[in-house]
């Protein structure tokens, strides 16, 4: 088990990026500590939630501003990390194949690969299914194939873009499992959500953010017992507020 | 109608009794053909990656190309490689005008471009949806290369009988650098082509129905691969 300490804290630092001519990241400050913790970061749609994540995962290269991982160079940094995406790409082969794929990748082999392979089927529940072709599989199945993909790597940092938008409740309460389990072993968890139920089950701290913006960071308890920020209230009590907030402050905010 | 009939009767007697002049035919077309597919494939595949992967200068023109060059004529292709390989022509030493080695090259003039465009396309849109994943796993290049080739191995396997259907149906080429010579560079078509214009219509339908065989064969083959990659893939 690699320790959350390699490689952590991440610093991002006025990261500013641009989609379509549209500014999705605008001027983003942020670190993340090196105790193991689940961080959430909620906001509309469009917010830059998942772009955030791409960010700092390294997949996304901000046009301004830096990504800074202490105490390792690129490449074992990104060794360190894995991710899940809101839809999972699994290769053209058995549920088992695409377990050995990702740790071959990472250099392990041998014994020790089949281990871990077969650990982790056992604790994702996917054991039975180990020899089916993952592609087949429904899409609660490979959602949770990728998460054990990610999980048998054995990183320091997880990123979860949404990894139970499209799930029916058994099988997301399943994958809250694996994300609680994961950060008990000291897997720092930074994680994408619109279910704001979820939300209140997994977070130690939420980040607000809202057009490329943190409004608000704050401890889980402390955030939902009233946030600060107007906006996260608003969100918080499913009202539309920024949509009025936008048509007023449209063109200075943004400048 | 009956000329047509008694042609149709003696053709099946010809395969029925696998006559000797028909089996050489036949052989001398496959061998063509089959080591034209896999001299192209070794060309085509790789070709087909580069272009999917990587991105250079003059990287658009040369799929437009590609593309052209798949409807090329093959009396055409047929014409530039016996430009080249005439005894005045650049590789006119070789001595390969109207010998089986000039047609399989003609031929692999014919292929790489079906094989290298079709595989290009299906190795573009597997990186395509491939390509995040793979950065975020830290996949190393080559073992990205291979899995990318691996995964889309039925597609590509149905790029090359695309080819050896092509190559396998000309006429143009084989006929102009093989010189249809009995015994030597006489293949199918070209058979078909001397036996109808000297009225012999039983060994040109012969020819003729082995051929349709042949593509029935391909397309069968091009479906399967076609239905297992959906059945490895689940659809």
């Amino acid at each position: 088990m690699s320790g959350v300490g390699d490689i952590l804290p991440l610093e991002l630092a006025g990261v500013s990026l641009t989609r379509g001519g549209k500014r999705v990241l605008k001027d983003l400050d942020l670190t993340l500590s090196a105790e193991p913790s689940r961080t959430l970061i909620i906001g509309p749609n469009g917010a830059g939630k998942s772009l955030l994540l791409k960010v700092a995962h390294g997949l996304v290269t901000p046009e301004r501003g830096t990504v800074r991982w202490h105490g390792a160079g690129a490449g074992a940094a990104r060794r360190a990390q894995a991710m899940v995406f809101q839809r999972p790409t699994l290769l053209r082969r058995s549920a088992r194949a695409n377990l050995a794929f990702a740790l071959r990748a990472r250099g392990v082999g041998g014994a020790e690969r089949e281990r871990r392979i077969d650990e982790i089927l056992n604790r994702t529940g996917l054991a039975r299914l180990a020899h089916a072709p993952a592609r087949a599989l429904s899409f609660g199945e490979q959602q949770r194939l990728a998460l054990a993909r990610a999980l048998v790597l054995r990183p320091a940092v997880l990123f979860l873009d949404e990894p139970t938008a499209n799930l029916d409740p058994a099988a997301g309460h399943l994958v809250e499992e694996l994300i609680n389990r994961a950060c008990g072993e000291g897997i720092k968890v930074v994680m994408t959500c619109h279910d704001l139920n979820q939300v209140r089950r997994l977070a130690d701290e939420v980040i607000f953010l809202h057009r490329g913006r943190i409004k608000e960071r704050a401890p889980a308890e402390q955030f939902f017992a009233g946030p600060e920020n107007d906006l996260a209230r608003a969100f918080l009590a499913g009202e539309p507020l920024w949509w009025r907030r936008r048509s007023i402050y449209d063109g200075i905010e943004e400048g | 109608m009956d000329e047509v009939r008694q042609a149709f009767a003696q053709a099946l007697a010809l395969l029925v009794e696998r006559d000797a002049r028909l089996l050489e035919i036949i052989g001398l077309s496959l061998e063509v053909s089959l080591s034209a597919v896999l001299i192209a494939a070794l060309i085509g595949l790789p070709l087909g990656a580069l272009l999917a992967l990587q991105r250079f200068p003059g990287r658009k023109v040369a799929i437009v190309a590609l593309n052209v060059m798949m409807g090329l004529p093959p009396v055409v292709v047929g014409l530039v490689v016996y430009l080249l390989v005439s005894r005045a022509g650049p590789l006119g030493v070789l001595g390969l005008l109207f010998t089986p080695a000039a047609m399989i090259a003609a031929q692999v003039v014919l292929v790489v471009p079906i094989v290298a465009s079709l595989a290009r396309q299906v190795i573009e849109s597997l990186w395509e949806e491939y390509r995040e994943t793979f950065r975020s796993l830290a996949v190393p290049p080559v073992m990205a290369l291979a899995a990318l080739l691996w995964d889309a191995r039925f597609a590509l396997v149905t790029a090359l009988l695309a080819g050896f259907g092509r190559a396998i149906a000309e006429v143009g080429a084989v006929m102009i650098v093989g010189g249809n010579i009995d015994h030597v560079t006489r293949v199918m078509t070209t058979a078909i082509a001397l036996e109808v214009s000297k009225g012999n219509l039983s060994l040109a339908l012969a020819l003729g129905l082995v051929l349709i065989g042949l593509s029935l064969a391909i397309n069968i083959a091009a479906y399967g691969a076609k239905e297992l990659g959906e059945a490895r893939r689940g659809g």
